[in-house]
């Protein structure tokens, strides 16, 4: 008898399943509006991924194929534990293919891979208020989104120009989901934001001890916030991707000596794989 | 690069986890320690961990300590992540604590009062002198003085003694089902049921701290012991199939009533008011930092200043998880290097941009 016997397909019970299903059809209904849900203790800690894990377990079939990422890449341990978990517990085929994948959960990027109408992307999301750095209280803020009082985020980024020449957010840039939420993109790269903007695929976005889920529909528009004399720019580090020489793609700067020696490599190791091909 | 080398993860997961059991095991020439020890022997540690793990449950709660080597809070994690997958068939009934066995009762306002003073199993009056017997085995004889309440002998609740007179504000009995916090997500204003809920699975060093803080001015309620009682009461439950209560076993608790002082209002006259802590096991530390939280989170019911920590109910219900909390604050050793890598990029724009200006 294995360790795992006894346990429901994909860990969570039916009930659960059905109570978070309930907030993705509310959240899809409302895009970029957070959905307060029942979220569960997981066997894994918080702030390691329980959010999308519940998203997954919700969504997840026997015929899915999934893949999961963490900073882009499919072999860091935390991903590694992830996918062990749904293939132990869902027995799913997993792959690193993003193309092969119907489920893609991931943590800080979006592959570079346009995804397709026929795959859901499930973000893993520490902290879902996008006001949480200017206004600490919830209650506070679930006001200000009701009254779509975001006046304290532009100001902060007024200041950032005021101080920095420029717009100084380069990861988790707040985005204006259908021109009426302000939403946390999670903490990808400002330079994945672009991705968000109509996207085919289905964002499913889940905060396990934050206990909020939302989502962003197919084709959905989303703006991230800037102004006209200081328009959103998408940067990346200004080399080729020292493995296949991509000039698009996301890179992690790798250290390779003590001299500032420096090698850039795609941080999205599928994309790298087959680019280099 | 080495915990998260290209294709490494995988067997750098395996190789962590078999160097974590050896480690736990220890010295294999030192006998292995057994569950059965920890439940009757760590038992403070045991009653901790059942507390935080909001799960009822000595052999699993020994269990889950021998697995995190004696760590509390992986042991409450252990707990809470067993504990969401059971299944719910029933609710208690409220447990009634005036007929509790009690092994332990004392009153800080009263000499002497119905039921007695009992001192119980206590460190209180213990010198902390290490007691070098205990470092060696198998010498202890010591004839035990037990005085257990009967459960059948009533023991009055002081603030019951104090009602009758009308001093101290009465139960607030809604009647209503309590919340589950571990069922809906929090939301705000808190009712007061969720409030003792979150509390009663809240971190003891945090409820401690808290507490603490509003003794020293931050929040103060100027709080007296009223009573801690601690010993065993039944849980009972009412299948719907019978529809009489049904005895399912005794739970051990400790319960504390604070009284505190109240000024009184434009319509309450002068009277003592009550903050409330109930906790699995003996702890009276847990017990009474969660009356003076809970008496401190009542300031705004109550129509007093809210400016310190412990009266703002959402900071205190946010950040008392320590499950929630490790979590997050550990959560930081995961691999950042993408959004450190956009810090990077930006930085140095920026600082590019203020050379070329200068």
């Amino acid at each position: 008898m294995s360790a795992l016997d006894g346990y429901n397909f994909a860990y969570l019970d039916e009930q659960t399943k059905r109570m978070i299903r309930r907030a993705l059809l509310k959240a899809v209904a409302i895009p970029g509006h957070q959905i307060p849900f029942g979220s569960r203790e997981m066997p894994l800690p918080y702030g390691w991924g329980t959010g999308g894990i519940q998203v997954t377990a919700a969504i997840i079939g026997p015929a899915d194929t999934l893949k999961v990422i963490d900073q882009g890449a499919d072999d860091t341990t935390n991903a590694v534990s992830i996918r062990r978990f749904f293939a132990s517990l869902a027995g799913v085929a997993t792959t690193t293919r993003t193309a092969e994948a119907t489920i893609i959960q991931t943590r800080h990027r979006i592959p570079e891979r346009a995804l397709t109408v026929d795959q859901i992307i499930v973000y893993q999301v520490p902290q879902p208020e996008p006001l949480s750095k200017l206004q600490p209280s919830r209650a506070e803020t679930r006001r200000m989104h009701a009254l779509s009082e975001y006046g304290l985020m532009h100001v902060k980024l007024y200041e950032d120009v005021a101080r920095f020449g420029e717009i100084a957010i380069s990861y988790d840039y707040p985005v204006m989901v259908n021109h009426r939420h302000l939403m946390s993109p999670s903490p990808i790269p400002a330079f994945d934001n672009p991705k968000l903007h109509r996207m085919a695929a289905l964002q499913l976005f889940g905060a396990g001890r934050e206990k909020r889920i939302y989502a962003i529909p197919p084709h959905t528009d989303v703006k991230s916030l800037d102004f006209e004399d200081h328009p959103f720019r998408a940067s990346r580090a200004p080399h080729p991707c020292g493995i296949c020489g991509s000039n698009s793609s996301y890179l992690d700067e790798v250290v390779t000596d003590n001299e500032g020696g420096r090698l850039f490599v795609c941080s999205d190791t599928d994309y790298c794989s087959e680019n280099s091909k | 690069m080495a915990y998260v080398a290209v294709k490494g993860g995988e067997a750098a997961i395996d190789n962590a986890h078999a160097w974590l059991a050896e480690e736990r095991r220890g010295d294999p020439s030192v006998a292995e320690i057994e569950v059965a020890q920890i439940e009757t022997q760590l038992g403070r540690a045991i009653d901790r961990a059942m507390g935080e793990g909001s799960l009822y449950d000595r052999k699993l709660a020994a269990l889950a300590i021998k697995q995190a080597q004696g760590d509390g809070i992986e042991a409450a994690f252990l707990l809470r992540a067993y504990r969401t997958t059971l299944p719910r068939f029933n609710h208690a009934l409220p447990i009634d604590t005036e007929t509790m066995a009690a092994r332990r009762r004392v009153s800080a306002v009263f000499k002497d009062l119905p039921g007695g003073q009992l001192l119980g199993p206590t460190y209180d009056y213990t010198h902390r002198l290490l007691d070098f017997s205990l470092a060696t085995t198998g010498a202890d004889s010591r004839e035990v003085a037990s005085e257990t309440v009967a459960a059948s002998q009533k023991m009055p609740r002081v603030h019951d003694i104090l009602g009758h007179e009308g001093l101290i504000e009465p139960d607030h009995r809604t009647g209503a089902e309590p919340g589950d916090l571990t069922r809906e997500p929090l939301s705000f204003p808190a009712g007061r049921d969720i409030r003792l809920q979150a509390l009663a699975r809240g971190d003891e060093g945090f409820l401690l701290a808290m507490g603490y803080s509003t003794q020293r001015g931050y929040g103060g309620t100027h709080p007296f012991a009223g009573e801690i009682r601690q010993g065993t009461v039944a849980v009972e439950i009412v299948p719907e199939e019978l529809g009489f209560a049904l005895d399912i076993g005794d739970i051990e608790i400790t319960e504390c009533q604070m009284v505190n002082q109240f000024a009184g209002s434009k319509t309450t006259p002068p009277q003592f008011t009550r903050g409330y802590g109930l906790v699995f096991g003996t702890s009276d530390r847990r017990a009474m930092s969660m009356a003076l939280v809970d008496r401190a989170m009542r300031a705004a019911e109550l129509g007093e200043d809210t400016n310190a920590p412990a009266q703002d109910i959402e900071f205190v219900l946010y950040h008392s998880d320590n499950i929630e909390a490790t979590g997050f604050v550990e959560h930081l050793k995961l691999p950042h290097y993408v959004d450190f890598q956009s810090e990077l990029e930006s930085i140095r724009r920026i600082r590019e941009a203020s050379a070329t200006t200068e």
